[in-house]
This record gives C-alpha cells, sequence and structure tokens, in this order.
C-alpha cells in the first residue's frame, strides 16, 4: 500500500507540519508519494524541507510534481527539481532545467556536505546580496557582510551536526500576508540528528528528566551550548550571532528540530516562542526573515561599554 | 624583530587560491596554524603583525579559531613570547571579533588609521592606563600616574597588568604599546 502525503497549496515554515502531521504515523518500510500536484508556492523553507522529507526516512519516496505550470517553472527555477531527482522518484511533467537568472533568487537550492560548500554559498551570494539587501529591501550597506556571516554560520551547524548533508536556499519575496513588506529568507535544513542527539555526544552532557527537544532547542539558541564546549569555550557562537543579526535586522529566527520549534519573534510577529509536541520530524530546519526597512533608523551593531574605544584625545 | 603576516595570502596559499572569506572552523584553524608555523620559523619575533585587510568577510568561527585562539596562547605561560598587533580590521570584522573577545575575556591592540585602538575586554582603569600610554609613550609609570593622578603603586599595577595581557610592553624601564614604538620587550 502506498501513503499519498498531499503538499498544500502553499508550502511555508507553517504549513509544512501539515506534511509532518502525514509523515509521522506511516510505518518505516512503507511506500510513500508525496504529491505537491496543487501545489502553487513554496518558501526556501518549503522546498529545502521537502528534500529532507526524501531524506529522512529509508525507503525511497516518490513525488508528483506540481500540475500548475508556472509552479513547476519557478520550482525549477529554483533549483529543486535538480535535487529532487537525486531523492525522489519524479512522477510527473519535470520542466527542463536552466540556468538561474531570477532577480529574487539569491541563492538557489544548493547542498551542504562539507565545508567547500559553506565557502561556495558565501562566496556566490555577495554580490547579488548587496543588490538585494540594500537595493531592494533598503536596508544598510552594514548587513551584506552580517549577512554572508549568518548564512555561513547557519551552513556551519549542517556540515558539524548533522551528521548527513542537507540543504540551504536564500531567496527575497514579498510577504504580504502577514507584514506587507519584502523579505529576505535563509532555509537551512536537514533530517539528520538533530540538536537533542547532537547535544547528547558530548562528554559532559548531563540527562535530566526534563530533557527533550525543547530543552535541546533553548540550551543551543538561547544558551549557546554545544556539543564541541566541552574543552573548548569558543564554541556555539554560531547561533548566539545568528540571534544577535536577527535581532539588529527586525528579523524573526525559527529553528525546528525534533518534536519542537523555537523561535525569536520580531514585533512584527506573533508566532510562540516555543512549540512542543510537534510529530516528529528528524534534523534541523532552520529560518532566519530579515523584512525590508522602511522609514525605522539604520540598526547599529551590538557595543559594549569595554570593548569599543572611545574618541580620543591626543596630546601634542 | 617584527613580523607582518597578510591573513588573506595565508588563507589563500594554505587552504584554497580562490577564497577570500575567512568562514568556517576549518579554514580559521588551517590559518592559524599557517600563522603559527611562521613565528615558530622566524624564532618568535618581538611583534607580529596580523593584517586582516585582504580579508572580505570574517565568520565567528574563524574569529575564534584565529584571533581568540592566537591571543591564548600568547596568554599562556609556555606561549610564544612576543606581542601581537592586528591591523586592516574594518567594520564587518569587528563584530565577530568584539564577541569572541568577550567569549574569552580577552582583548588585543590593533591598528586603525594609523593609530593604535584597545578592542575586547578591558576595565575602565586599565583603558585609561593604556590609552595614556599610547598618547604618551614610550612613557615611565610615574608619569602615567601623574598624568592621571594615581599614586604611583596603582599605576605601576595597572600597567603591569596591562603588559601580562600583552597589551602593552615594557621600554627602557617604561611602557609602550606594542607597535608604535621601538621593538623592545
Amino acid at each position: 500500500m502506498t501513503t499519498v502525503i498531499s503538499v498544500p497549496p502553499s508550502l511555508d515554515e507553517q504549513t509544512f507540519e501539515l506534511v509532518v502531521e502525514q509523515l509521522a504515523p506511516v510505518p518505516l518500510g512503507e511506500k510513500i508519494l508525496v504529491d505537491a500536484r496543487h501545489a502553487r508556492w513554496a518558501s526556501p523553507f518549503g522546498l529545502t524541507a521537502l528534500l529532507c522529507v526524501a531524506q529522512s526516512r529509508p525507503e525511497h519516496m516518490s513525488f508528483a510534481v506540481p500540475e500548475n505550470p508556472d509552479t513547476a517553472s519557478y520550482w525549477s527555477r529554483a533549483g529543486f527539481f535538480r535535487h529532487a531527482a537525486e531523492v525522489y522518484e519524479l512522477l510527473g511533467a519535470v520542466p527542463r532545467p536552466r540556468e538561474v537568472h531570477e532577480s529574487d533568487v539569491l541563492l538557489e537550492i544548493t547542498p551542504i556536505v562539507r565545508t567547500d560548500d559553506v565557502h561556495g554559498v558565501v562566496g556566490r551570494i555577495q554580490h547579488k546580496a548587496a543588490d538585494i539587501l540594500h537595493g531592494q529591501l533598503g536596508l544598510d550597506t552594514a548587513i551584506t557582510g552580517a549577512f554572508g556571516m549568518t548564512l555561513s554560520e547557519s551552513c556551519q551547524n549542517i556540515v558539524e551536526h548533522a551528521g548527513q548533508g542537507g540543504w540551504v536556499a536564500v531567496q527575497s519575496y514579498s510577504y504580504r500576508k502577514r507584514l506587507g513588506r519584502r523579505v529576505v529568507v535563509i532555509a537551512v535544513c536537514d533530517a539528520g540528528v538533530g540538536f537533542r542527539e547532537s547535544l547528547e555526544s558530548a562528554p559532559n552532557h548531563r540527562r535530566s528528566d526534563r530533557w527533550d527537544d525543547a530543552m535541546a532547542l533553548e540550551d543551543a539558541v538561547l544558551r549557546s551550548v554545544s556539543r564541541f564546549r566541552h574543552g573548548d569555550a569558543g564554541r556555539g557562537q554560531g547561533l548566539a550571532g545568528i540571534r544577535r543579526f536577527v535581532g539588529r535586522w527586525h528579523g524573526k529566527l525559527t529553528v525546528r528540530s525534533g518534536t519542537a520549534r523555537i523561535a525569536v519573534i520580531p514585533e512584527w510577529d506573533e508566532d510562540l516562542p516555543m512549540t512542543e509536541s510537534l510529530p516528529f520530524f528528524p534534523g534541523a530546519q532552520m529560518q532566519i526573515t530579515i523584512p525590508e526597512r522602511i522609514g525605522e533608523p539604520t540598526p547599529r551593531a551590538k557595543t559594549g561599554a569595554s570593548t569599543r574605544p572611545r574618541p580620543r584625545e591626543r596630546s601634542s | 624583530m617584527s613580523l607582518l603576516i597578510d591573513v588573506g595570502t595565508v588563507l589563500r596559499g594554505t587552504v584554497c587560491d580562490l577564497y577570500s572569506n575567512l568562514v568556517t572552523r576549518p579554514t580559521g584553524a588551517a590559518v592559524r596554524t599557517a600563522i603559527e608555523r611562521q613565528v615558530v620559523e622566524i624564532g618568535s619575533p618581538v611583534v607580529t603583525t596580523i593584517d586582516f585587510s585582504q580579508v572580505n568577510l570574517l565568520d565567528f568561527s574563524c574569529a575564534d579559531e584565529i584571533v581568540a585562539k592566537l591571543l591564548l596562547r600568547y596568554a599562556a605561560a609556555d606561549g610564544p613570547t612576543g606581542y601581537l598587533l592586528f591591523r586592516g580590521i574594518h567594520e564587518g570584522h569587528l563584530d565577530p571579533i568584539e564577541t569572541v573577545l568577550e567569549r574569552h575575556m580577552l582583548a588585543l591592540v590593533a591598528l586603525h588609521d594609523g593609530m593604535a585602538e584597545l578592542y575586547g575586554v578591558v576595565t575602565e582603569e586599565e583603558r585609561l592606563h593604556w590609552e595614556t600610554v599610547r598618547d604618551h609613550g614610550p612613557v615611565q609609570s610615574d608619569t602615567v600616574a601623574r598624568l592621571l593622578d594615581v599614586e604611583w603603586a596603582v599605576a605601576e599595577q595597572h600597567l603591569e597588568q596591562l603588559r601580562n595581557r600583552r597589551l602593552l610592553m615594557r621600554h627602557s624601564g617604561g611602557f609602550a604599546v606594542p607597535g608604535t614604538g621601538p621593538e623592545l620587550t
């Protein structure tokens, strides 16, 4: 028997939960068809997470491609089918692969397996990032470097913690539903071991009765705990840096892992800081959303009284 | 004796000649190892200047592997002799560098537009003493005490602390900021 997992018409971080709800109860070994025929739109998170669905189980799944030609064409230009063909058996009309020249696709879906891949994505986005972040979204030019840094750190989480490859995509689009502005979104998804198992592998890890996916996410995202911290106090700064970047630019950060999802929420959003008891999905799925700037003053980088040189008075 | 190390050149020569971004922890570790090798080969220079001007992007992992770990090595009792001086640090490098300095409670001296600046974790008293040495040095501790209107013993204590942290160096019985004067110990 084949279980059909229906992809919602609009697939984003929220509606991906509908996919997981259908997938979680399916016994291992059962045939699965992921049915995206009626899908019309997908965010970078939705597309990268769909690739992770295929990686989440040992059995090879089938994937029915969107029937709408515009949707299929866009997914193709975002690089989805090129990678989906490697992890799914594709059913339906797949548009022929073409070079990506989308003005709003900052980084097409890119696999992250090794350190070199991180160098590759950071190098590739640099010129276009300035155009989109500064040109389209009106953000200060200072964001470009910090954006690359955030992209680097989020991709390194896959290399160092997932135990297998993952996917990254970066795109800008109009986020009318909640914000009425354009946003740029980084989606980094894997179906690896997830935060809980990664932190459990630390030599100094102590399990407690409360230890679960939610606590692991709090440790990693809010308390900068890393499985490498034992003996190396410098570890765990990547997610802290991402959180600071998101705060500085009024953005939103969400990380789902296992059965929990943590959110760092800006003033324009009404998400829950922590959602627990979700249906299980392996690995870690991260989304960083930075909104267009309209009228607000340019945010400043963090400063500490003890860390910045003060204005000088030089004696003659 | 002094040594100038261009981090961009080290990056391209050590990891990949196509890279101009210092990202990922293995890259940072490889670059730091190459820098340490150069320091050993030249025979413990008095001042080693680490130049970031050819580095486009620096992430937290590389800032930790290169900046923090080099400073920690120099601060260790069995670490290299001499002093580290940084230059070519631009605005985009500051956030990751300051973050790792705070994390490890470290501080560094960097040249900015030809002027030495102090970054990282220092007390207000330490900063005042350091700036006095920068602005008047090489200078004796009694002169610093007079300029800051503090007891000589207090000034001497702060200046010695700064020297132990390799943020100041001894110069003819007085103190100087590394890289801003004759290269003495």
